[in-house]
């Protein structure tokens, strides 16, 4: 598999360059304020963990820079992230782990159906356009236009207080225990109706596009003329010929576009106050608690590459053209 | 090209258009411009871009009130003296957006400018180096593809002492400049294996002559596009910094209206004046960006110019869209009838190849599908 061989050691390289990107940030900022959180906390910090802050942010001056970067390195791998300020003394990984789960859960679901709904949208349109379904076009370019945290304003302001059938926000009532019972997990589902259907709206416009797009380009080429000129059943053609290869670069677009996504969930998460990583990296922000916010940055990232490591099996799959090459 | 209506609307546009004897390039400029003005999209997004302009240079001249001023008139809904409210410590929204307006084009332009820029230098290097400076360039540009915009630029300017509309600016060039060099390399490719930048190599002239004389007017459409598409990103990611109190709060911005709204429980005390013009604001800004891009994109890729015109106006031009593939002539005209290879072939009669946007056309795809987003 030359193609996942030469992704895998982009998505390498990547992680390197994120990590390496922590690494500098502080350094150059200056961060000062990091130096007057550890006196804010003088005493309550351990000496290891002292120095283990030393290292993350670079103040451990009296080393040299190449020095400083292998100890940084020797962190990452052993999962140290630092102490969160915000939420002392619990490390960071403990809090990010806390609160991934529920992000996941949330975008993982949203953008499945974004983006499988998206493009089925998008195929129904570039066939059949200049019917009344172009319509659908205006309409979706004003939810790309749309920032996704005002959208969920809109959301809460009206299903949530004019309205109110559904929770404010949160992701789960207050006074039920977390388990298996029916009751927490269907509290859970309603919890996540509103930022949910909020994040289909606002991502599901770029699919449809996108699709759209390149089903209208796909649509005229000769081998779907071929196809209906053999007598095959529509939905074959539109299937099986036109969407096969127009949803090619939907999936390659997936990987570009994922960081566009999550960011945008990250701020639908502060909106609606759902305890997953955008609330914590909320939290952060107003605490000015540095580890979790780098600790948020490094995770996030990690998770892209994963989503997009499997975009690209995704296209392996779908286009054959790739398989040939190993 | 194998598609038809293209040809068929192509030929049209050709008779309308007035036949000049000799093209110079004055005259062919101008009838690009009409081509991309003859999109309704384009302009109604270019006659709203110039509205917010204006209001950016003398917002904060006509703002009627001082956005900093509190009085005693708290929350009050819409009204003749605050025609959209006041917030909770009595300052007028309409000021307060107005004023902000300013902050919102400057990030974005700016933004825009240093991000283009920085797209054209590294992806037209990387188009014109090839072998390994092209592949470290495009491992550079897609790294900052696929790393997540908006957590690092929260570090970013959350560590910065002051994140003034400057800093802000910068960070967000220096995060989204890599699409556009993604796509500018891409057509630099295609460019460079044309036969007129080979005879341009073969008459001996510079390297740099080549990038500046013969490669970059070639581009223009692209770099529009980029630029246009950095400047929304730009936009909505300034607003969503303010929104969440990551930039200097003493710069008013819509995403700053926003942040004091949804901090003091706008949404629970039903002001809905204070957080629904900002939004709608940054909508209308989005979708007049969006628009330009879209007659930019037509202009560009003409399959996309036939598909762009609506159900009626193809009908208007007894074109009958039938199952997405083949525009149908509902009455043959003369003998030319079904009369698509034959209205190309009068197509590349009319118009000689390598003019106007013909070398664009192709590698512009990832522009079209990427375009909204």
């Amino acid at each position: 598999m030359k193609f996942l061989g030469r992704r895998l050691a982009f998505y390498l390289l990547t992680a390197w360059a994120a990590v390496t990107i922590n690494f500098f940030i502080p350094r150059v900022m200056k961060g000062d304020p990091v130096q007057s959180l550890i006196n804010r906390y003088q005493g309550q910090i351990s000496t290891e963990a002292e120095h283990s802050l030393y290292v993350l942010f670079g103040l451990d001056t009296q080393e040299s820079l190449w020095q400083q970067y292998v100890d940084y390195w020797g962190e990452i791998l052993h999962g140290n992230f630092g102490i969160s300020f915000t939420s002392f003394p619990t490390p960071v990984t403990e809090v990010i782990g806390d609160s991934l789960p529920w992000t996941l859960g949330l975008v993982g679901v949203a953008t499945v159906i974004a983006v499988v709904g998206g493009s089925l949208v998008g195929i129904l349109i570039g066939w059949r356009r200049g019917t009344w379904m172009d319509a659908i076009l205006p309409v979706t370019t004003f939810f790309s236009s749309v920032p996704y945290f005002w959208l969920g304003l809109i959301a809460i302001s009206v299903f949530a207080i004019w309205w109110p059938v559904l929770p404010l926000g949160g992701a789960y009532d207050g006074g039920l225990i977390p388990g298996w019972s029916w009751e927490f997990v269907s509290s859970v589902l309603e919890h996540a109706i509103l930022p949910g259907l909020t994040i289909v709206l606002a991502s599901i416009s770029g699919w449809i596009l996108g699709m759209r797009n390149m089903m209208v380009t796909v649509t005229s080429e000769d081998y779907v003329t071929v196809a209906h000129a053999k007598g095959l059943s529509e939905r074959r053609v539109m299937f099986g010929y036109a969407a096969r290869n127009a949803i090619l670069p939907q999936v390659s677009g997936f990987a570009l576009s994922l960081g566009f996504v999550v960011s945008g969930t990250l701020v639908m998460e502060m909106v609606f106050s759902y305890p997953g990583i955008g609330l914590q990296l909320f939290n952060a922000i107003g605490g000015k608690d540095y580890p979790l916010m780098q600790g948020i940055f490094l995770i996030i990232t990690l998770a892209v590459l994963v989503a997009n490591v499997l975009a690209d099996v995704a296209y392996v799959l779908l286009d054959p053209r790739t398989r040939q090459e190993a | 090209m194998s598609s038809m209506p293209v040809g068929v609307v192509d030929a049209e546009s050709e008779i309308l258009a007035p036949v000049e004897p000799t093209r110079t390039p004055g005259a062919r400029a101008k009838r690009s411009r009409v081509a991309f003005l003859s999109s309704g999209k384009a302009t109604a997004g270019l006659v709203i871009l110039v509205l917010f302009a204006v209001f950016a240079i003398i917002g904060p001249w006509v703002a009627p009130y001082d956005p900093n001023e509190v009085t005693v008139d708290l929350l009050l809904p819409p009204s003749g003296a605050h025609w959209l409210g006041t917030d909770h410590l009595g300052r007028d929204v309409l000021s307060q957006l107005l004023v902000g307006t300013r902050s919102v084009l400057l990030v974005g332009v700016l933004a825009g400018v240093f991000a283009t820029l920085l797209a054209i230098l590294v992806g037209v290097s990387a188009g014109f180096l090839g072998g390994v400076g092209d592949e470290i360039l495009s491992a550079l540009s897609n790294v900052f593809l696929v790393i997540p915009a908006l957590p690092l630029i929260i570090i970013v300017a959350s560590q910065a002492p002051d994140a003034g509309n400057l800093l802000v600016a910068i960070v967000l060039a220096a995060t989204g400049w890599a699409w556009g060099a993604r796509v500018l390399r891409a057509q630099t490719l295609s460019l460079r294996k044309r036969d007129f930048i080979e005879a341009a190599r073969a008459n001996g002239e510079s390297t740099a002559r080549i990038v500046w004389f013969e490669t970059l007017p070639n581009l223009t459409a692209i770099i529009a596009s980029s630029f246009v598409s950095t400047v929304t990103f730009a936009v909505l990611s300034q607003t969503t910094l303010a929104f969440i109190g990551v930039t200097s709060s003493s710069d008013w911005s819509w995403g700053t209206v926003l942040y004091w709204a949804q901090a003091n429980q706008a949404l629970s005390r039903g002001a809905w004046w204070w957080f629904i013009p900002a939004g709608l604001l940054i909508a209308t800004l989005g979708m007049a960006l969006t628009l330009v891009n879209f007659g930019i994109d037509e202009f560009v890729n003409p399959r996309l110019r036939a598909a762009g015109l609506s159900g009626r106006g193809l009908r208007k031009q007894k074109i009958t869209p039938r199952i997405g593939f083949t525009a149908v002539r509902l009455d043959p005209v003369g003998a030319r009838a079904p009369g698509a290879p034959t209205a190309q072939g009068s197509t590349a009669s009319s118009k000689p190849p390598g003019t106007g946007s013909t070398p664009t056309h192709q590698g512009s795809n990832p522009t079209d599908t990427e375009a909204a987003r």
